[in-house]
């Protein structure tokens, strides 16, 4: 309760500069393929980065402490908490973002999008955006997962609705679509 | 019964189709807007000050160094606002902020908007307050005594008492049932409390603009209720006030009391005359809990000669927490909603829900009726086994029968229980399997019912409980307004598909606008299971208003009689003759053309129903769900630590307007009542919360999910938009119980106390060993 959760991003009244003696730095930072500038303090924390600076609000905040996966992005291809992560450890690292899924095939929705609205991965849509990078990592490197690998790959990610069923649907179903995807390019 | 909706030509086109959400592509793409993601010009942070106490009084609170803090905009404390304000009008208990007393730790106390988190984190340092603390509540028994009034957590308990509300029911003649019984037992069991864990926390911004007009922006599931409570509270007509419900992330019950972050993000920008948002870290979402009461229930059971259930006498304590919030309506369901699914001759009912200096409880998916039903479900198997019944067969022979009243007087219409049973017999193979399994592994079932809306709404002014406008587009484009809160569970989705079907278009003509008091008709909101029932019916009734129009404006143009044409493929067809068709367009055009707007509207009343005694109200639903689960399992026999291998779960839910959703409401409900057997426990220490997080508070993960098998029972209920009927709670309430009964088959130890941990399987196992006894 009442702690901190996000940097100080400056007040209207007051110099940004002197606030609480975090001085502003020049972050930059590449999200969804894009190169995006700020000023933030050194203790800034990815999440808030995306969201409050770069006004990426697909990425979602539900606990700040790295146990819900609302806020999972892919760094260099890896998942991880943006909550957790300072943002100025990710300069020169590549971020992708929810919104950077569509970026990746031409603005038409990612496999993993259209397997997720299908076969009803969504219901209130919260842990969405959290689940789907989580499951583009395990894809990547296990194009084929079993149920059971779906279902631990997944685990760091809290879903309240669904009972993940329909969510492992999404996932089987989309790594279909894409191993068809990729047999397509290979002919 | 004939639908006045099922003309014989008119097919279904979307009604029982498997189709995705409709706002399910925006969540998938990370452009569903939520509370959170707005940010309006010149908003700024809200910030609550939590009291560290169970109990105190507050002496003084001084803002005065707060105040002074650069960058602080304002300060409220409960002096701003002494209106109180509740879910219920019968309890309305709570205020903005403390008042007099702080009555939980994390109980509201003063709040701060300033131009940063940072600034108002430390203004709410800054905050001197002197508190006298007071001997706090924390037990239910504690509750029960009679203290001097400065030790009631309200000035209305019973008695003297923290009592808050005590009902007693009796039906027919339970010591008779009791005495004359060839099977009894009493028997006492304990809950914990458990906890929604939506994962959007509350989030609110409110906006009091310089027309002096308030916009609140909420993550709430009754927009109307809330609206109501901050024109209560900030002493403003509703006309002034506008509330907009974004995108939801997840509310369970939990979102759907007005809430007091709600109202002091409104005192905090009246006082500003900025934005102010107040968005809960997870601590905080905890300390508002709001979730499941803890309860001790003690059940007693008779079955009579010819295996019948005879008598069923249920008394029930429950700790409310600090305020009333839906506690009046809890303490009825913790006895009302086990007259269901079986028919239960004699029934003998005592509840009382205490006020205590804990975080209040609420309303929570399955409200009132899960407890219970564990408790009356482990006695039915009990009884079987005892009698040498086949548990389910025991059961299929004392379903209620459809159409029929129930003792309390509930209106039974449709029931599909029987069918639930057999079905769920027959797909897990339970007669091949019951008894028969090795040892450490088990299968077992157990049923339940659950209300499609409360009959009698909660404020008495008569108005409709849902209404739904329509207005058509030139080209033909329906907007469909409604308040019934799209909280995830898919209503937005129930509307369009039940106005596109009913206008025979394909369903990405219809847009929804289920968000903004400003624009839609009054709805009472997503909770109690009734929006599919009540604002499926009215959008059904909007949609047929539209038909006509249409329909006329197809006789109009063709020359033929109305009563030949049906809408279909985005046509209006001459049935008789199907080479004459207008199309949809046209005949909108036309019926357009003397009153230059094409709209309409439709509502849902239920129907008078109940008894005349007091409470009759309580319980009442124009129609009620079914389920029958069976659950098969096996135990650890070295650590204790069960695993869930299938759930076959089938639910009468009327009609399945669309499976993959109804589908995914009977699997979510599993995993949140698989959470409060196995594993979740709001855990407190002297008032405090142990667990305010998702590492302590444990939901189940997906490796821990059994595979589940919804079965759907289709009932049709008369009543119900195109035969539909609930399917969001009634699915929770056999999952505990079935799994219990499974832990019984398996290791032939029974579990009076939730939850059913590895550590608890595994000490139970211990005791069994050293002795014979079956019992724990
Ligand atoms: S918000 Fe980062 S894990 Fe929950
Ligand atoms: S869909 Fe609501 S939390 Fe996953």
């Amino acid at each position: 309760m009442n702690q901190t959760r996000t940097k100080d991003t400056g007040s209207s009244t007051g110099n940004p500069k002197e606030s609480f003696g975090n001085t502003l730095r020049f972050l930059t930072l590449r999200v969804n393929g894009s190169e995006l500038r700020c000023a933030a303090p050194p203790k800034a924390l990815l999440l808030d980065v995306l969201r409050e600076e770069f006004n990426l609000i697909g990425t979602k905040r539900g606990c700040d402490m790295g146990t819900c996966g609302c806020c999972n992005v892919l760094l260099d291809g890896q998942a991880v908490p943006s909550c957790l992560v300072l943002a100025f450890d990710c300069e020169g690292k590549e971020i992708q973002t929810v919104e950077g899924l569509s970026v990746e095939v031409d603005g038409h929705l990612h496999p993993l999008q259209s397997a997720w609205a299908h076969s009803g991965g969504s219901q209130c849509g919260f842990c969405t955006p959290g689940f789907l990078m989580t499951a583009k990592e395990l894809l990547e490197h296990n194009p084929h997962p079993s149920r059971d690998e779906i279902a631990e790959a997944l685990s760091g990610n809290v879903c309240r609705c669904t009972g993940y069923k329909k969510i492992l649907d999404a996932v089987e179903c989309a790594a279909q679509q894409l191993q068809g995807i990729s047999q397509e390019e290979e002919r | 019964m004939n639908h006045p909706h099922d003309l014989p030509n008119q097919k279904h086109s979307l009604i029982g189709k498997r189709i995705p959400l409709i706002d399910a592509f925006r969540k998938a793409t990370g452009q569903a807007i939520y509370t959170d993601d707005i940010k309006l010009p010149g908003q700024v942070v809200g910030k609550i000050l939590r009291s560290p106490h169970p109990h105190a009084k507050i002496l003084s609170i001084d803002v005065s160094e707060a105040e002074n803090i650069p960058g602080v905009h304002a300060i409220v404390t409960g002096r701003d606002a002494e209106n109180c304000f509740g879910v219920l009008p019968v309890s309305q208990d709570e205020t903005a902020l403390a008042v007099d007393k702080v009555l939980f730790i994390g109980d509201n106390v003063a709040a701060v908007a300033a131009d940063t988190e940072e600034i108002a984190l430390r203004a709410l340092g800054a905050i001197k307050v002197e508190y006298q603390v007071l001997r706090p509540f924390l037990k239910m028994e504690e509750s029960l005594e009679q203290v001097p009034e400065e030790l009631r957590l309200h000035p209305k308990t019973y008695d003297g008492t923290n009592i808050h509300k005590q009902v007693e029911q009796d039906f027919g003649d339970f010591d008779r049932a009791y005495d004359e019984a060839l099977w009894k037992k009493r028997q006492s069991f304990r809950f914990i409390g458990v906890t929604h864990a939506f994962t959007e926390p509350m989030c609110t911004i409110a906006f009091f603009d310089a027309d002096e007009r308030l916009t609140v922006w909420s993550a709430t599931q009754v927009p109307h209720y809330l609206h109501r409570a901050l024109a209560k509270v900030l002493e403003m007509p509703m006309h002034r006030i506008r509330v907009i419900r974004p995108t939801v992330g997840g509310g369970f019950g939990g979102k759907s009391d007005p809430f007091p972050h709600e109202m002091v993000a409104a005192l905090l920008s009246r006082k500003c005359r900025r934005p102010v948002k107040i968005l809960f870290d997870r601590e905080e979402v905890f300390y508002s809990n709001h979730g499941r009461h803890p309860s001790k229930i003690d059940v007693a059971l008779a079955i009579d000669k010819n295996h019948k259930i005879s008598g069923l006498h249920v008394d029930a304590l429950i700790d409310g927490g600090a305020w009333g919030s839906f506690g009046v309506v809890t303490a009825y369901y913790n006895g009302v909603l086990a007259n269901g699914p079986y028919k239960l001759p004699n029934f003998r009912y005592r509840g009382r829900r205490v006020y205590s200096n804990k975080p209040p409880c609420g309303a929570m998916r399955g409200h009132g009726a899960v407890n219970t039903r564990y408790a009356y479900e482990i006695l039915l198997d009990e009884a079987a086994h005892d009698l040498g019944l086949d548990p389910a067969a025991f059961r299929r022979d004392n379903v209620l029968p459809p159409n029929t009243k129930t003792i309390n007087e509930l209106r039974i219409t449709t029931s599909g229980i029987g069918e639930c049973i057999d079905r769920a017999v027959e797909a897990s193979s339970w007669k091949d399997k019951y008894g028969k399994l090795p040892f450490g592994h088990g299968i077992g079932i157990a049923g339940g019912f659950y209300i499609s809306g409360s009959a009698l709404p909660i404020h008495w002014d008569k108005i409709p409980q849902s209404t739904v406008h329509l207005k058509v587009d030139l080209d033909g484009g329906v907007t469909i307004h409604s308040l019934a809160a799209e909280i995830g569970q898919g209503s937005d989705t129930m509307l369009a598909q039940i106005v596109a079907d009913v206008l025979g278009l394909p369903i990405d003509y219809c847009r929804v606008f289920s968000e903004d008091t400003d624009t839609a008709p009054i709805d009472l909101g997503s909770y109690s299971s009734r929006v599919t029932f009540m604002a499926g019916n009215a959008a059904r009734r909007a949609a047929e208003e539209l038909r006509k129009a249409l329909i006329q404006a197809a006789a109009d143009l063709s020359g033929y009689p109305p009563e030949v044409f049906i809408l279909k493929d985005e046509k209006v067809i001459n049935c008789t003759r199907p080479e004459i068709q207008v199309s949809y367009r046209e005949a909108v055009r036309r019926a357009m053309k003397d009153c230059g707007a094409l709209q309409s509207s439709g509502c849902y009343q239920a129907p008078p129903m109940g008894g005349k005694f007091k409470g009759a109200a309580a319980g009442l639903s124009p129609t009620y769900s079914f389920q029958a689960f069976v659950v098969e399992l096996s135990v650890d026999l070295q650590t204790g630590k069960p695993k869930l291998h299938d759930v076959w779960a089938a639910h009468d839910c009327g009609k399945a307007l669309n499976p993959l959703a109804v589908e995914g409401q009977i699997e979510g409900s599993i995993h949140m009542g698989l959470g409060q057997v196995l594993c979740e426990e709001f855990a407190y220490n002297k008032g405090n919360v142990l667990n305010p997080n998702f590492l302590d508070y444990r939901t189940l993960s997906p490796m821990e999910m059994p595979r589940v098998h919804p079965i759907l029972v289709e009932t049709c209920d008369p009543e119900g938009p195109f035969g539909a009927k609930e399917c969001g709670e009634g699915p929770l309430l056999p999952i505990l119980p079935a799994v219990s009964n499974a832990l019984f088959d398996a290791i032939g130890i029974r579990f009076y106390e939730l939850p059913i941990t590895a550590d608890r399987i595994w000490r139970a196992l211990e005791r069994q060993k050293k002795s014979s006894a079956t019992l724990v």
